[in-house]
């Protein structure tokens, strides 16, 4: 198993977070994991992305001409990435301000209003595990009780009161994820 | 990597049965630094390395080993810093990136000058001049033909993963002291801002003032029982002596050249072409080969560890008979001129890279070998 993903959004919306949670799942799962920032100064405000990827094998290139997933959160990260997945890949969008949704039809093509959710849960937080949720619903590379492990190992002792919380937002993505193709 | 990695003799960089941890490869510099018995770190910010000087401060090793962490007031009196530390004989390393590195050559010219085992990091950025923060390789020439002024080399270690910036502090340590003379890890925004998976050395303590002196009898550790006094200069103003001076260092350097080259091969064994790379572009490099085997192009890694002294019989000696070599590198072309100085026309030579902080993809470089060799 080799998963190639990028996740992509605006700056502060926790695009960095997600892939340092992920990173450190697989890591818990003896996978091999790189995680690697786009870290411009772009950051702020502007789009924010990291390239993740959990394999059983050694990982070659940080840096990689095409994806086997890409995570999208606003208009910019689609136009730039949709383009890059592999045939037959996986293509996940938050549809909150998107204007012009994908068109390719050799990929599937998911979408999660992670958004909504979150606004809907009254916790603004809980968007990033939303979409991770909604990413393991379709590409289960780890499983739930990894990534509740993951966020037992890495969250400060003080935070662990919230990490319920942060699995039922992964379980709400699981169930809000729509396939558009 | 794929690979163990090799070292001219046979030998092996082993690596310790220890946590599995991820973090950045600044961090990960900064980690092992603690661990491997450092006396102290002299820095000054600059992105994409400023981690290295953040984890020390939250690590706070001066509460644990005495090591001393001091944010400078620039880079040019980071390095000095370190020039007086290593004077005394101890372990010190500054850090910093291609625009702060040019501020520190004159110091390790003086280094160099005075034979002091310092060490020192650049996690390179694009230039010329202040250029772009994002990642690049293009302080090559100045990295491995010395960069300061003077006749002199530094070793330059050049490491492709985060746990090769960990295992790679030690050794640029234990070169450096060696050898009397300064050694650098030459990495780059890649490398010191990915998280990988890394195995920390085990601990090692600080040496004692004793264990220093035994190891460094010609530093200024103090002068105890009447001994005749040690002078630590680059300064020598009659032309006579300096010329001894500076062979005595040529010799010393024909010395590190026939002991030191360090690189590593992958899926070389049938290759018909080689692609030579060193640190992140080495990572993108094996992405491409994957890619090109797959479409049954049979090609193969070399990977320069040391780019000083730089593995050149061993690349003409892979390259012999091949088909052709494409070196690529994150610059406008340095480390191809040693690879053409070493295959000296026996064997095409190409060169692909990208410019200004852009960080090439593996497709282009399958690309490049097609359209270069093919």
């Amino acid at each position: 198993m080799k998963k190639e993903i990028i996740i992509s959004g605006f700056g502060g919306q926790g695009v960095l977070s997600m892939g340092k949670i992920l990173a450190y799942s697989g890591l818990m799962e003896g996978k091999e994991v790189t995680w690697m920032p786009a870290y411009g100064p772009e950051q702020r405000g502007g789009t924010a992305n990291v390239t993740v990827i959990v394999s059983d094998d050694k990982i070659s290139s940080p840096i990689l001409s095409q994806y086997d997933v890409a995570i999208v959160l606003n208009q910019p990260s689609l136009d730039k990435f949709e383009s890059k997945i592999k045939p037959g890949g996986i293509l996940i969008y938050d549809g909150f301000g998107i204007i012009n949704p994908p068109t390719r039809g050799d990929i599937s093509v998911y979408r999660v209003d992670a958004m909504d959710k979150a606004a809907e849960m009254k916790n603004a937080k809980v968007f990033n595990m939303i979409v991770l949720g909604a990413f393991l619903s379709v590409c289960p590379i780890i499983s739930y009780e990894g990534m509740e492990k993951a966020l037992f190992k890495t969250l400060p002792e003080r935070h662990h009161g919230l990490i319920p919380l942060n699995m039922e937002a992964l379980r709400v993505g699981g169930e809000t994820i729509l396939r558009m193709k | 990597m794929h690979n163990r990695v090799q070292k001219k003799d046979g030998g092996l960089i082993g690596m310790a049965e220890q946590e599995v941890t991820l973090m950045k490869g600044n961090e990960a510099i900064a980690r092992a630094a603690v661990r491997c018995g450092v006396d102290g770190y002299f820095g000054y910010p600059i992105t994409p390395q400023s981690e290295i000087i953040e984890t020390l401060a939250l690590d706070k090793p001066w509460e644990t080993t005495g090591m001393v962490v001091l944010q400078a007031e620039s880079e040019v009196a980071a390095i000095n810093m370190v020039y007086g530390a290593a004077g005394a004989g101890k372990r010190a390393f500054t850090s910093s990136s291609s625009p702060g590195v040019a501020l520190m050559q004159e110091g390790i010219s003086y280094l160099a000058g005075a034979e002091l085992p310092g060490v020192f990091v650049n996690v390179q950025r694009g230039g010329p001049g202040l250029g772009t923060i994002q990642p690049s390789q293009s302080d090559y020439f100045q990295a491995t033909r010395g960069g300061g002024n003077g006749d002199y080399h530094v070793i330059v270690l050049a490491p492709a993963s985060v746990q090769e910036m960990a295992d790679f502090v030690d050794l640029a340590f234990t070169l450096a002291f060696k050898y009397r003379n300064p050694a650098m890890i030459l990495s780059d925004g890649v490398i010191g801002q990915m998280m990988e998976k890394v195995v920390l050395p085990p601990y090692k303590p600080r040496r004692t003032e004793e264990e220093i002196m035994e190891e460094c009898p010609w530093a200024t550790s103090g002068r105890r029982n009447s001994r005749q006094p040690n002078i630590i200069t680059s300064l020598e103003l009659k032309p006579e002596e300096m010329e001894k001076r500076n062979v005595h260092l040529q010799a010393k350097y024909e010395e590190i050249q026939k002991n030191e080259v360090r690189y590593e091969t992958i899926q070389c064994d049938d290759a018909e072409y080689i692609i030579v790379a060193f640190g992140s572009a080495a990572r993108i490099a094996q992405k491409a080969i994957e890619t090109a085997r797959a479409q049954g192009i049979k090609v193969g890694l070399f990977r320069p560890i040391t780019l000083w002294p730089f593995p050149a019989g061993e690349i003409a000696g892979l390259a012999h008979g091949k088909k052709g070599v494409l070196v690529a590198e994150i610059n406008a072309g340095q480390m191809v001129q040693d690879v053409r100085l070493a295959i000296n026309g026996e064997e095409p030579v190409e060169y692909f890279g990208r410019l200004g902080g852009i960080v090439p993809e593996p497709d282009e470089i399958v690309n490049a070998l097609k359209t270069k060799l093919m």
